[in-house]
Parts: C-alpha cells; structure tokens; sequence
C-alpha cells in the first residue's frame, strides 16, 4: 500500500513555485489556441480542449493529491448526458445545459469521492473503477440515455441569447473561454494555501493531519473540484459534439484520461494539455486502423511507465530547470 | 409446475446455476489476483486479458496441434504462466522500487496491447470450442435438467481454489509465502530466494486466469473481449473479500456469483449492478473488505 511515509518515492516531482516563465508558457499557450482554428480543423481543436480540460482536472487529483482515480469518465459522460438531454428534450439553452451537466457531475463527485476517499492508492483505484462501473451499467439500462444509440442531435442553440454556436468559429471560441476558465481555476488552486495543504498531505498524510487538518475533507472537496470540472469538459463537449454516448462513461475513457496526463507529465500544469493534444492527434491519424489504436495507446503506457515516467512536459522542465 | 415466492422452480435452479457458474469464474481469478496482491502490491489489470489468452491457447492447441481439452488444461496455464513470468521479469520487475500504482498503469497497457493485438486478428465475435465428448450431455435431476459441464465447472474450479488455498495456509512452501508477504527483506535474510518466489507467484497468478480461460472456452465462446468487462467486476469481488485475503476471496468469488444469480430472477434490472452495490455498502461498513486486514 501506499504510505506517505513509505518507502516508494512519490510519483511526481513538482515544483510548484509559479513564476514569470509559467506567465509566458500561458500566453504562448493562449495565442497558440487562438490562431489555430485558422490552420487546423476546428473540430478536432474543440475535441481536444474538452479532453485538455478534462485531463487537467484529473491532474488535480493524480498529480497534486496522489490519488488515482480510475472512473473518471463517470463525471464526464454523465455530465455529457445530463447536458444533451437538457438541451435536446427539455429545450434548455446551452449556458443552463452546460451548467446542469457539470451540477450533476459535482454532485456523482460528492457521492462517489465520500465512498472512496477513505481508501488510498491501489484500493482507491478500484474502487473509483468498481464505483464508475456501476453508473456504465446504470447508464446502459436508463431509458434517457438511449442505451446504445446514446442522444444524438443535441441542438446547439444561442448562448445567452446572443452567440450563435451553429457558426463553427463561435463555437470554438466559446470552448477556448471554458477550457482557459477552467485551467485557470485549476491553477489557482493548486498555488494558493488549499493547495499547499493539498500537497502536504500528498507528502505526509499523518503530518498534515497533526498539524490540524483535516486530511479527508480537503481529499474530498479537491476530488469534487475534480468531478466538477471533468463535468465542465463532458457537458461542453455533448454540445460541441451535438452527442451523448456511452463511450464516454466507459472505463476505457477513464484509462484514455491517465493516459494523457501520464504522457503529458503527473503533476505538471501544462503537461495534460500536451498529453490530451498528442493523444487525440494519434486517435484522429489512426482512427482508420481500428483497434490498432487500443495497441498503439498500450504500448505508449508501457513505455511512459518503464521509461518516460515524467512525460513531455516533466521532461522539459526537468531540461529548463523551470517548473512548467 | 412447482413455484418459490412465485418464481418458476425451473427457472430459479437455473439461474442459481448460472449464478454458480460465475461465482466459479470470480473464484478463480480473484483468487490469482489476491495471490499476485498479497506478494507483488500490485493489483494485476492484464488478469482478464490473461484469461482470454488461456482460452486462447486452448483453442490454438486444438487448431493447431490437434490437442484437446484435457490437454489445454495443462498445457494452457503453463505457457500463459511462462508469458508472465518473462512480463515480470522484463518489466514488473523495473516497478517495484517505486510507488505501487506504477504496477497498476504497467498491466493495464499491457492489458490495452494483448486485447487490441487479439482484436485485430480475431475479431470481437466469438470463436466456437466444443465441449469434450466426455462432458456432454446432462442429467435429469429431477427438479432441473443439470449439463454435464457445467457441473465439471463448478467442481473442478472450488477443487482448484481448495487446492490452492491447502498450499498457501497449511504448506512449508506456503509459509515461505506468507512470511514473504509480511516481510520480505528478513525472509530473503534466511536464504530464501524471494525474487524468484515473486516471479513464480506472479507466474502462478496468471496461469490460474489462463486455467478459468479454458474451463470458460466451451461456455462463453473464445473471444478477444472476454476477460475485458469481466475483470472490473472481479476486482469489484476482491474488494469486497478484502484484498489479498485468499479465503477470502474464494468465498465471496462464489457467494457473489449466487447473488448475482438469484438478482436475475428477482429484479433483472438490477443484475449487472447488485456487485458493485454490496461492495459500495461493503465499503461504507468495512473499508477493508469481510475478510481484509489493515495492511
């Protein structure tokens, strides 16, 4: 089991000082987004924010708690559902529907996290998982989901009454605002006091407690943070997809999501938006060769956890000497 | 025709035995993934895929080498054995110096790798493998019709697990075991060999899913995604057993098979969750799991 006084060295290495170059890394990153539904197909942009912003909140967890949750793909399907049913068969806007999917999400985060913080490492791992399990199965057999077919044709609709997101342009840049908003939330957080404290049990959970904290409260409300925000990213990303399904309440996405943020960097503030960019890359390029892209994501696994623990980003800023 | 609480009888022994059936099924492979826990700290995700292989390799000495079931038997579980021991050896082996849940994300790509490679070549519908001559048929029993096999299963499979749990708990060789799992470092001080007994417990974790793959072959069909769904519910029973119980795990490997079963007669809809339900109850009482200690 995982102690934090134990004898396995933690997973990540952060440095969590915030300085000028995190300043620059962000404007580079924002101007970056902003030329690219220029270049690139929007779509596939949009795709990948969703997933960037999903990853960064399961980073939360993983990378500045150290906790492992394996059934992150409930808070983002079942918000995706919440959201294109909202929209789609009570006719809510998209800013009600958005905010619906992501209420859902926090309130599957407050149950769920209540159940499994007590557990650490392994254990919680499964349990998140058996937990995740439980809601594919209860979305599978729930009338409103449409089982297989999932919602499709979920109406975009006019934000707030002014912004048209049928336009592909508006669309994107609404999304870029959610996925800025969001990882700007993620990163206040994990710099001020609550994640410090946050750390310090990561580092030394009886410690922490001693010094009068209360470990399983502040585990608890940055797992709901976490939920919330993977919320965020499933409900926008219904709408942007006009599509809830059960591809993404499956465990197969919860594993998807560790996936981006162990290649990114554990830990690292830009590293699972790297990692949720390459991985989405690689499932576009190789979408046409079926399940080739379950082995190619195996493999990329096997080789980030043998040799690559620290990922793109941890690399880098292992290179620069720079916390990224 | 005779009812319980309403429920055809017929139908109600039918179920039980499906039930039963999958209890076999969750024995087992909670079993070698409690044996593989208790000694390496990791929860082994490659397991289902593992057992698929079994069925596999079952299927593939029949193809190709012409050898039957009661071949498979024994030849199956020793060469997905020795495909674990060489992953062990090769990679697990590099992990166990860091964070446990290193393990974990290793075995679960590998997991990614075996089904995609077998999806690719195989397909996701199933591949037909008979039923040895042997165990065909049934018997009438009077109140159920009881098939031949299925029968074998259920008896061959809590033979396996007794066997198993005989040598760990009542063995010098499963004392070894034990005591390594306590305390490694001071077994490996009186001369025992411990990273040859974690490769060969590793080795033999595996090579118990790839036996529940061939004992699975003539029921579900050998198909690439067998183990892939199949394995959360089994972690689901090791959490609720306590892991790295191993009587544990037995137990409620069966019991929770039988559950399963009797939720299929009295509230279908509820079959595919009732597991997940008593382990979220389990946990809200018992955060160890029945039969878990605090490790």
């Amino acid at each position: 089991m995982v102690t934090a006084s134990g004898t396995a060295p933690p997973v990540y290495e952060t440095l969590t000082v915030s300085g000028r170059h995190q300043v620059i890394a962000f404007a580079v990153m924002v101007v970056l987004l902003g030329v690219a539904p220029f270049v690139v197909y929007p779509l596939f942009l949009m795709k990948a924010l969703c997933f960037a912003l999903f990853a960064c909140a399961f980073n939360l967890l993983i990378g500045y708690v150290g906790l492992l949750s394996f059934g992150h793909a409930v808070f983002l399907g079942s918000a995706g559902y919440t959201s294109a049913y909202a929209a789609k068969t009570l006719g809510w806007p998209p800013e009600l529907a958005i905010v619906s999917g992501t209420a859902v999400a926090a309130a599957l985060g407050v149950v769920i996290g209540a159940l499994a913080i007590r557990s650490k490492g392994i254990y919680f791992a499964n349990i998140t998982l058996a937990l995740a399990q439980m809601i594919y199965f209860f979305c599978v057999q729930a009338k409103f989901t449409g089982g297989e077919d999932g919602i499709q044709a979920v109406p975009r609709g006019v934000l707030l009454g002014v912004l048209d997101l049928r336009n592909v342009l508006t669309m994107y840049f609404v999304v870029l605002a959610i996925f800025l908003a969001g990882f700007l939330l993620l990163y206040r957080t994990i710099h001020s006091p609550f994640g410090q404290v946050l750390k310090a049990v990561r580092e030394h959970e009886p410690r922490a407690v001693s010094l009068g904290y209360s470990a399983e409260r502040y585990k608890l409300m940055a797992f709901v943070l976490s939920a919330t925000l993977s919320g965020l990213a499933g409900g926008t990303k219904a709408i942007v997809f006009q599509l809830a399904s059960l591809t993404d309440v499956h465990w197969t996405m919860s594993g998807e999501v560790v996936l981006m943020t162990l290649l990114g960097g554990l830990g690292t503030v830009f590293g699972p938006v790297v990692g949720a960019f390459i991985v989405i890359s690689l499932e576009n390029y190789l979408a046409q060769l079926g399940a080739w892209v379950t082995v190619v994501q195996g493999i990329i696994f096997v080789i980030c956890v043998l040799t690559f623990r620290r990922g793109v980003i941890g690399e880098l800023s292992r290179l620069l000497r720079k916390p990224l | 025709m005779s009812t319980v609480l309403g429920i055809p009888t017929q139908a109600l022994f039918g179920q039980l035995l499906i039930g039963l059936i999958n209890g076999s099924f969750y024995a087992m492979l909670s079993l070698g993934l409690s044996v593989i826990f208790g000694l390496l700290n990791i929860i082994n995700f490659a397991h289902g895929a593992q057992y698929m292989m079994g069925a596999f390799a079952a299927y593939f000495l029949l193809q190709w080498a012409g050898l039957g079931y009661w071949w498979a038997l024994v030849v199956a579980p020793l060469v997905v054995g020795l495909i674990g021991v060489v992953l062990e050896r090769t990679m697990l082996k590099r992990l166990y110096a860091l964070d446990h849940l290193y393990g974990l994300l290793l075995t679960f790509g590998l997991a990614l790798v075996i089904q995609g490679l077998f999806r690719n070549q195989f397909g996701s519908s199933g591949l037909p493998y008979q039923i040895p001559p042997a165990l065909t048929g049934g018997r009438n029993l009077g109140f159920m019709v009881l098939p031949n096999y299925r029968a074998w299963v259920v008896v061959f499979s809590l033979a396996t697990c007794l066997v198993t749990w005989y040598v760990i708990e009542r063995t010098k060789l499963g004392s070894y075991l034990r005591a390594a799992t306590e305390n490694p470092a001071l077994v490996q001080a009186f001369g025992v060999n411990v990273p040859r007994m974690i490769t060969l417990t590793y080795g033999f974790g595996v090579g118990l899913a790839a036996l529940a793959g061939v004992l699975a072959a003539p029921i579900y069909q050998v198909n690439p995604l067998m183990g892939s769904d199949l394995i959360i519910v089994v972690f689901a029973v090791v959490v609720i057993g306590g892991m790295g119980s191993i009587a544990g795990s037995i137990v409620t490997g069966f019991t929770l098979g039988i559950v399963e079963g009797l939720t299929k007669v009295f509230y279908p809809e509820a079959s595919n969750t009732v597991i997940f339900v008593i382990m979220a109850l389990v946990l809200l009482v018992r955060p160890t799991g029945l039969f878990g200690r605090d490790k």
